[in-house]
């Protein structure tokens, strides 16, 4: 039993240490992004279009990683891209967490017609096809960062909104709330001192897992040309333009799709991680 | 409650979540900037013509009486007119589902099968190597989704080895009379066995790509579920009787953890249904979310309606459906 244990939590540790790590030299690189690009992202130069990777023969010094078709140098642009990766990441994850948890708990908690509305909505809402309706919303509101995190969070609400509903739920039919309760302590006071604290671990490891979501919705927007702006780098935009050349210049969608393949499995594992890590009964 | 009175209600509660997704979907579509009258007219058109249009697609109306003019159109099967194709919304959506669905189908068996022989394997082999390498690439397969997978299955089968296409749903020198959208179906029906082998080189990619987090769920939760089962005294007695491990899993375990996988997996099939808009764009595979986004980007409000209305009821008829399923199927349900 005590082997089990040591080896689940050094499995636990090597998850979040690789990904805490990764997510932390992406952070780092989106931070310093114009000191470490060597090369400006948005410089174009048709003359040295689709120039490879420094390995391969035919390559020019400086661009690291090749260049895309209008001579643009793939590194610069993926350093660039993971500013605005991380931004919808953060921002959009934080305010989807924001607004699912508190309509979560307002149901699971109140119970009565305000679960009855919220259940309902969120029927609705899986009702949609998630993609087609972030589409849709973009087209709507407009391109830009700020359409991407708001049509991010009206249609994810609904994944934290039904798990902190249950959580909810199950946590207001505990001995510890009707304790509180007959202590004299307000419902509003019970569900934000006794309630969400007991809550709090399961939002933060869907806000992680939400992070990797919000990226990949970002890089599907910029895929079919509905993100921040045609030429400014995102990952999911550097795919879209590398998968009409993937014969001529693979580089251009390997390189990009590493970089989303490794930040949106890093947060995924990072959450699983800090699940693992903070659950008693694991622990 | 029996059975009868619980799908009353739950037809009931559809038709509610069905009319609230007509009335978001309309609300959202009618406050679209782009113009698509704008869009349709031929350079030096006047005012007159632009009226004369907007009156054709009922455009020159409220926004309610808009609203309650198609959704009784809806009511009979009548989802308008599409802007940019100038057909009839329903045969456009009519013409497109079949792929859509064979592609879905697709997914689901692959997703079925591949996650049902890692979670038998991993129980086979318990506590072994063999079931930690399973666990790490379900967890893997589970973070990943469809549109990452259908990328990296690109480069893999379309670049690297080239065994697959990368896009289409058929070649499009292959000479096909068919009577239905359903080639797939049709093709084995008329031992056309070269489409046939035709539609499935080009549906392997975009099919395993939805499937793939798919299996992952199921691969997890069964092997979860078949472990906990055999623990059970019934399956000790089935070991004493000197079955060997594997007839144990499959002919005494399966049956009874099967039910908890079932559910889930008709839960998460609407979730792949929803992932083939992405997909189906990724490899140009000529299915209704291909369609969907065009519509989008074309601002051809009639086709968005019809395409999102198409996508809700085939969700929600599959929820119904699983909820059925399981009453019907677990006897706790069935007489309480």
């Amino acid at each position: 039993m005590l082997d089990g244990r040591g080896s689940i939590n050094r499995r636990v540790g090597a998850r979040l240490w690789l990904s805490g790590g990764w997510l932390l030299i992406v952070c780092l690189a989106s931070a310093f992004a114009p000191m470490i690009a060597p090369q400006d992202p948005l410089a174009q130069d048709l003359m040295s279009g689709q120039l490879p990777p420094f390995w391969v023969h035919g390559t020019e010094p400086g661009f690291w990683l090749g260049t895309d078709s209008l001579g643009r140098d793939v590194l610069s642009r993926i350093i660039w891209g993971g500013r605005i990766a991380l931004q919808v990441a953060l921002i959009a994850g934080t305010l989807t967490a924001l607004v699912g948890s508190t309509l979560g708990l307002v149901a699971g908690f109140y119970r009565g017609w305000a679960d009855r509305i919220i259940s309902r909505l969120v029927d609705i809402w899986m009702a949609f096809p998630p993609v087609l309706f972030s589409i849709l919303l973009v087209a709507v509101l407009g391109t830009g960062l700020r359409s991407i995190i708001i049509a991010i969070v009206v249609i994810d609400w609904t994944r934290f909104a039904r798990v902190i509903r249950a959580e909810a739920m199950n946590q207001g039919a505990m001995d510890y709330v009707a304790a509180a309760q007959v202590a004299g302590f307000s419902r509003q006071r019970t569900m934000l001192t006794e309630i969400l604290p007991n809550v709090l671990p399961t939002i933060v490891a869907l806000l992680s897992l939400e992070m990797g979501i919000a990226i990949i919705v970002e890089a599907i927007l910029s895929f079919v040309n509905l993100s921040i702006s045609t030429d400014a780098p995102t990952w999911g935009g550097m795919i879209a333009e590398g998968r009409t050349t993937i014969y001529q210049a693979w580089w251009v969608l390997v390189f990009p799709l590493i970089a989303l393949f490794l930040t949106v499995l890093s947060f995924s594992q990072f959450g699983e991680g800090l699940k693992d890590r903070f659950d008693p009964v694991l622990r | 409650m029996d059975l009868l009175a619980r799908f009353l209600i739950r037809l009931f509660s559809t038709a509610i979540t069905l009319f609230g997704v007509a009335v978001i979907v309309f609300t959202v579509v009618r406050v679209v900037p782009g113009n698509p009258i704008a869009m349709m007219l031929p350079p030096g058109a006047t005012p007159a013509d632009i009226v004369r249009l907007k009156a054709l697609y009922g455009l020159d109306k409220s926004i309610p009486q808009q609203f309650v003019i198609w959704f009784w159109g809806v009511l009979h099967g009548d989802f308008g007119t599409s802007i940019s194709l100038r057909q009839p919304v329903l045969g456009l959506v009519l013409g497109r589902l079949p792929a859509t669905l064979e592609l879905a189908t697709m997914a689901l068996v692959m997703a079925i099968l591949i996650g049902g022989a890692s979670a038998l394997t991993a129980v086979r082999f318990r506590g072994t190597q063999i079931e930690t390498g399973i666990d790490v690439a379900n967890g893997a397969a589970l973070s990943i989704p469809d549109f990452l997978w259908g990328l990296l299955l690109i480069i893999f089968f379309g670049v690297l080895i080239p065994l697959f296409s990368i896009s289409g749903r058929i070649s499009p020198d292959l000479q096909l009379n068919f009577e239905t959208q359903f080639y797939l179906i049709e093709s084995i029906v008329r031992l056309r066995f070269d489409v046939t082998a035709n539609l499935l080189a080009h549906m392997f990619m975009p099919a395993l790509a939805l499937a793939l987090p798919l299996a992952a769920i199921i691969g997890q939760l069964l092997k979860q579920s078949l472990k906990e089962t055999m623990e059970l005294d019934y399956v000790t007695l089935a070991r004493t009787k000197g079955y060997s491990e594997t007839r144990v899993i499959l002919r005494e375990a399966l049956r009874n953890a099967i039910l908890p996988t079932l559910t889930l997996t008709g839960v998460q099939f609407t979730f792949l249904i929803g992932g083939t808009v992405i997909v189906e764009r990724l490899f140009s595979y000529e299915g209704l979310g291909n369609m969907a986004i065009d519509a989008v980007v074309n601002r051809d409000l009639p086709l968005i309606q019809g395409i999102v209305i198409c996508f809700a009821v085939i969700f929600t008829a599959v929820n119904l459906v699983v909820d059925l399923t399981y009453a019907a199927l677990n006897p706790r349900l069935r007489h309480a």
